[in-house]
């Protein structure tokens, strides 16, 4: 049953970096490489019916982990507090930058938002990579201090940083040299996927330009993920472990792999979607293959005192989760719908939604 | 430890104050467009069709604002109530977690339909996508509501030795006996602040001499759909939910009431008198002898508990701010009722277009259907008090352990800062849409 749970949750949280993940590399080149009205418009053409939908993966993905697993929800939201709290406000400021940007027709005003939606789209990329980077470094438990727990054994603190940017201080940061490498994998690997999909879902005058930067980008990304494999022992000594005990799991690595060389290809592509599958696959695989290589673990202790949280030992009460199968499954049956009549209707290039028109 | 308890209050308590001032004019207001769409395929006149899509305008902007303030409330469950979440998480997950496989998909997906797909979809499609969009709001606030009674009033529910609340009856939290007046009591209300948003936008225009006509049509739909929510906030919803706070959080009673002393031979009803906590009593008062008493029980002479009948460790923490809070929305929402009333008079003798002083009244009044949802719901929260689960887990016993008050308090000076700033930029853009009013638009 919290096996069950956890692959919802999991597949959920792909979902949204899938999703929104485009959304968040469209700010990213609308912050870079937009330089006329009409690149402009083409971007936030292109994710204007869908951000506000990929958003609701995130809200959807943090009540299913609520509900199941509300001992890891507790434990992390209130440990990881101040960097939630700042991925609030830049998502606040992120919506309201696109929503607002066209209700003035004024130039000021739209620079303003313009780089509102930009900032805080560059930013929330490199903050979840910075929170992917957290949990599979682990936290301290406990707060354990010269081998005692100061607090329960499930709860934690972590500042911004510690002065010394090192994953292995005994006192942590949120943000160390290795949080910050898996920041830029982020950043880079969402850029990437926000400009695939701009050139699936347009016809501007900047699809040839973002091919030529998702090429120079691929290698920037095979670089960094290069990088961060070879440092990863450094905070797991033996990352493989789940994956030499059952070969199958090699499948989500094969898939991360399959990806990122596809987007190498990215100039001879006849189809303009086919860009886009791949920096999908790239982000699914990546993401499942992290995350296999720490199960069952969902939060590592990194003290010996107290354990680490596993998906069994945060879980709620079997009964609550067997009844929510029921109105679960109906209410993925309807998500399903709701997308397919989302993607039917805003279906081909988007050039003439005239999105942020009032 | 207090100052900590303290900033994690203030920083829920304002955050969700800001919130729900949108979604309380969206729930009503998707009604009522609704109604406008539905009149406009039903006549084809184009003024309906044309009042539909102003107030869809002013509905996408509240719409986004409670948005983007709605998110911080799901993640403020875990960062600043841990402990509430990690014990009593497998009960309100469920209905929170539902909330967002329901109805968030669902007002998400049809919303930029409703708002972008009219020439694509046609006047039909397009009156339903507004249906779904109307159906997820109402959905959303009856989970909300699902959550918030199993908060007030428990059920369904057993207690493990490590203090967790787990879940035995998932259709308990759906048959909870507060759940269903409260919904409604909610949804009335949310279309109390509706309506009186449209009448009032329509006096508006009226009295300032500019699209009149839909300023007559604003006015009119406002008045009746107004008269009517307003009825039923007090009766029967109202009534019943307050026999509900009678009977299960009697102590929570005598405070909002300001109730002191059992009285012998049936109790007054305040109207007015500030409470004086220390000496126990209520200073300046002005009451109605026995009202109360048949109000609560349809008997002159009954009893109800004074607040001296109960150990002062199970009083509401802040009995004059619960009194206060019940009392003004008790006032307004009788003020609503006779204003309505008498421009409704007015509506059906064909006058009330001519009839400046109940114009007026309609234009200003319009602030009051907000402070009378928010009191409201602080009549609940407060009442609930010291308890964040009825009887069962203390407020002081929710919070995050490991969260300092610096930390919060750093967080909710940034909340301020930033609804400050959305506050300003809303009511300007709000005030951008009102000004160039309906047909001004063509798509």
């Amino acid at each position: 049953m919290e096996l069950f749970w956890y692959i919802v949750l999991m597949t959920m949280l792909a979902v949204y970096v899938i999703l929104d993940g485009y959304d968040f590399g469209a700010g990213i080149i609308h912050l870079f490489f937009a330089k006329t009205e009409k690149d402009k418009k083409a971007i936030t053409n292109a994710i204007g019916p869908f951000w506000d939908a990929n958003e609701v993966w995130l809200i959807a993905a943090g009540g299913v982990l609520f509900f199941a697993f509300p001992t890891l929800y507790a434990s992390s939201f209130s440990g990881f507090y101040l960097p939630l709290i700042m991925i609030l406000w830049l998502l606040i400021f992120r919506a309201i930058g696109l929503e607002l940007r066209g209700q003035i027709h004024n130039r000021m005003w739209e620079a303003v938002w313009d780089k509102a939606f930009g900032i805080a789209s560059l930013l929330l990329a490199l903050f979840f990579g910075i929170a992917l980077g957290n949990v599979v470094r682990g936290v301290n438990l406990g707060m354990v201090e010269n081998g005692i727990s100061t607090q329960e054994a499930h709860y934690f603190f972590l500042p911004l940083w510690n002065p010394t940017f090192s994953p292995q201080a005994q006192h942590l940061g949120i943000i160390d040299w290795f949080t910050i490498l898996l920041g830029l994998v982020a950043v880079v690997a969402l850029t990437i996927h926000g400009a695939n999909w701009i050139i699936f879902k347009t016809n501007s005058d900047l699809n040839e330009k973002l091919k030529k930067v998702i090429f120079v980008l691929s290698f920037v990304l095979l670089a960094l993920s290069i990088v961060t494999l070879l440092v990863w022992h450094i905070i797991e000594p033996n990352p493989f472990h789940n994956f030499i005990k059952n070969p199958l799991l090699w499948i989500f690595p094969l898939i991360t792999f399959i990806g990122l060389f596809g987007l190498f290809k990215v100039k001879s592509f006849k189809k303009d979607g086919l860009g886009f599958l791949f920096s999908s696959l790239f982000l699914f695989g990546g993401l499942t293959s992290t995350v296999a290589s720490i199960f069952p673990k969902v939060l590592p202790s990194t003290n010996a005192v107290n354990p680490s949280l596993t998906l069994y030992n945060v879980a709620a009460d079997s009964y609550g989760l067997s009844v929510g199968i029921y109105w679960f499954a109906i209410a993925v049956v309807l998500v399903g719908v709701y997308m397919v009549i989302q993607y039917r209707v805003f279906k081909g290039k988007m050039d003439e939604v005239g999105y942020g028109e009032h | 430890m207090e100052d900590m308890l303290f900033y994690d209050r203030m920083q829920f308590a304002f955050t969700i104050t800001f919130h729900y001032l949108f979604p309380q004019l969206t729930m009503g207001l998707s009604l009522m467009i609704v109604y406008f769409k539905g009149k406009f395929l039903k006549t084809k006149l184009e003024k309906y069709n044309e009042a539909a899509k102003f107030w869809m305008r002013i509905f996408a902007l509240n719409f986004a604002m409670g948005v983007v303030t709605g998110i911080p409330m799901e993640f403020q469950f875990g960062t600043n109530w841990a402990k509430f979440s990690e014990l009593t998480g497998g009960i309100i997950g469920q209905t929170l977690a539902m909330e967002g496989m329901f109805s968030f998909f669902l007002e998400s997906s049809f919303l930029g339909l409703f708002l972008f797909g009219e020439k694509l979809l046609g006047h039909k499609l397009h009156f339903l996508t507004g249906f779904l969009v109307f159906l997820g709001s109402w959905a959303s606030g009856f989970l909300i509501i699902a959550t918030h009674s199993w908060m007030q009033h428990p059920v369904g529910y057993e207690i493990l030795e490590n203090g967790k609340f787990v879940l035995n009856n998932f259709g308990a939290l759906f048959s909870n006996v507060w759940l269903w007046p409260s919904y409604l009591h909610n949804q009335a209300a949310s279309l109390v602040t509706a309506s009186f948003v449209v009448a009032a936008i329509g006096a508006f225009y009226i009295l300032n001499n500019k699209h009149s006509e839909f300023g007559k049509l604003f006015v009119k739909t406002g008045v009746v759909f107004g008269l009517i929510s307003s009825v039923i906030v007090a009766f029967p919803t109202g009534d019943m939910a307050a026999k509900n706070v009678v009977k299960h959080q009697p102590v929570t009673f005598a405070a909002m009431e300001g109730i002191f002393e059992t009285e012998v031979g049936g109790s007054e009803i305040i109207l007015i008198g500030q409470p004086n906590v220390l000496e126990k009593k209520l200073d300046n008062k002005i009451a109605v002898p026995n009202i109360l008493s048949f109000l609560t029980y349809q008997k002159w002479e009954a009893e109800i508990k004074g607040l001296n009948e109960f150990d002062e460790k199970v009083y509401p923490t802040n009995i004059p701010g619960l009194y206060y809070a019940y009392h003004i929305m008790v006032g307004l929402g009788t003020i609503f009722i006779g204003l309505m009333f008498l421009a409704a008079i007015q509506l059906f003798r064909n006058k009330l277009y001519k009839t400046k002083w109940i114009l007026w009244s309609l234009l200003f009044m319009l602030p009051f259907p907000y402070i009378a949802n928010t009191t409201g719901w602080y009549t609940a929260e407060l009442g609930r008090q010291p308890w964040l689960v009825y009887d069962l887990l203390r407020t002081a016993e929710g919070a995050s352990p490991t969260v300092s008050s610096g930390n919060t308090l750093f967080t909710l000076l940034g909340f301020i800062g930033l609804y400050l700033l959305l506050g300003l930029l809303f009511l300007m853009l709000v005030g951008k849409i009102i000004n160039k009013g309906p047909q001004i638009i063509k798509h």
